[in-house]
């Protein structure tokens, strides 16, 4: 089994096992309003710095690509016009590869 | 998808019309299902296999942790470093089980087939129902309405985006960014502290980003939640919960 697959695995049963916590444990342990509003902000946080990285870094340097930078922009202005997820998702990929074809890299 | 973020008040916008909660709960699968289409392309893309981008599809099932993986398995990141930032972000999902379980009370054996569907959709439709026959009904609708679209949605996903020779020059890499970004959009504007949080995160990782293992940086992001956390707890009461059947969601 390749590296790869145990990340995948142990991620679905971690995954899983935090889910099946909530429906066991009791209540009281959880319910604190610490505990529950650093559960809500952990995605903020965690999905925030993953979409700088992605976007703007290479393994451990910095990597500034304007296709890509324009098409997390574009995106950013799809999001402010309200646009379902898809249409943004579609918005961002194809700005960026509308660039790149006409010569932006 | 399965990770929508939306804070808002549930039952309210539909306290004042009749219940549907199988024709909403199929809606909202279909709706949102559909993504999944997003994260195989992005999950292929990123070097993982078809098979192991479904794999995650039918057994994490839950939309962020899937598509935090994968992008930390394209920038070359260290396994364990991805698997650990994957399962913080599910930790939310513990959360939603406590209020599903005052609701739909499942017992013993039935906790395990019921668990895997502890998502941020199925919580917010289930907890918008007015009585609990409802809500067993909106959860168990939407769970299967939405799992079978997504995991179709993904294997089809994977198997387009395979067949592209560059990913780059389709843009597949603005993909995981745009989606992290698209499934927080509805918290960065629902707060200031959600914006403080989400900023700090955003500076810490980018200031380590040179000097530490790859993923590692993302995971650093978290003590910008517990900050946010400790400086402004959530008021006692309901929790808020990700409410993706509002109409101008944009996961939807």
């Amino acid at each position: 089994m390749t590296a790869t697959w145990i990340a995948v695995l142990a991620t679905a049963a971690g995954c899983y096992v935090l889910k099946l916590a909530g429906l066991t444990v009791p209540q009281r342990i959880l319910a604190g309003p610490r505990v529950r509003r650093f559960a809500e902000l952990v995605p903020v946080a965690l999905l925030a710095a993953l979409s700088a990285v992605q976007a703007a870094t290479n393994g451990q340097a910095f990597d500034v690509d304007p296709a890509r930078l324009a098409g997390l922009g574009a995106a950013v202005v799809a999001l402010a016009l309200r646009a379902p997820f898809l249409v943004v998702i579609v918005t961002a990929a194809a700005t960026a590869a509308a660039l790149r074809a006409a010569g932006v890299s | 998808m399965p990770g929508c973020e939306r804070a808002a008040p549930v039952g309210g916008p539909r306290a004042d019309r009749q219940p549907r909660p199988v024709r909403d709960g199929i809606g909202l699968g279909l709706a949102v299902g559909v993504s999944g289409v997003a994260f195989g392309a992005a999950a292929v893309s990123s070097g993982l296999t078809v098979w192991q981008s479904c794999a995650l599809s039918v057994l994490a099932f839950t939309g962020a942790s899937q598509f935090a993986l994968a992008g930390v398995i394209a920038s070359g990141g260290s396994l364990l470093a991805g698997t650990a930032g994957a399962i913080l972000l599910g930790s939310r999902n513990t959360l939603y089980g406590l209020r599903l379980a005052e609701v739909l009370r499942p017992r013993g054996l039935r906790r395990v087939p019921v668990a895997l569907g502890v998502i941020d959709e199925t919580t917010a439709i289930t907890l918008a129902q007015p009585d609990p026959a409802a809500a067993t009904k909106a959860f168990t609708t939407t769970f299967w309405c939405l799992y079978l679209t997504w995991n179709l949605a993904t294997l089809g996903g994977a198997l387009g985006a395979g067949r592209i020779g560059s990913p780059q020059a389709f843009g597949l890499d603005v993909v995981g960014p745009a989606a992290f970004l698209a499934l927080i959009w509805p918290r960065l504007k629902s707060g200031r502290t959600e914006r403080l949080v989400a900023l700090a995160g955003v500076a810490l990782a980018l200031a380590t980003t040179t000097v530490l293992p790859v993923g590692v940086p993302v995971i650093l992001a978290a003590t910008a939640a517990l900050a946010g956390a400790l400086a402004a707890p959530a008021a006692e009461g309901s929790p808020e919960v990700a409410d993706c059947t509002s109409p101008e969601d944009p996961a939807k």
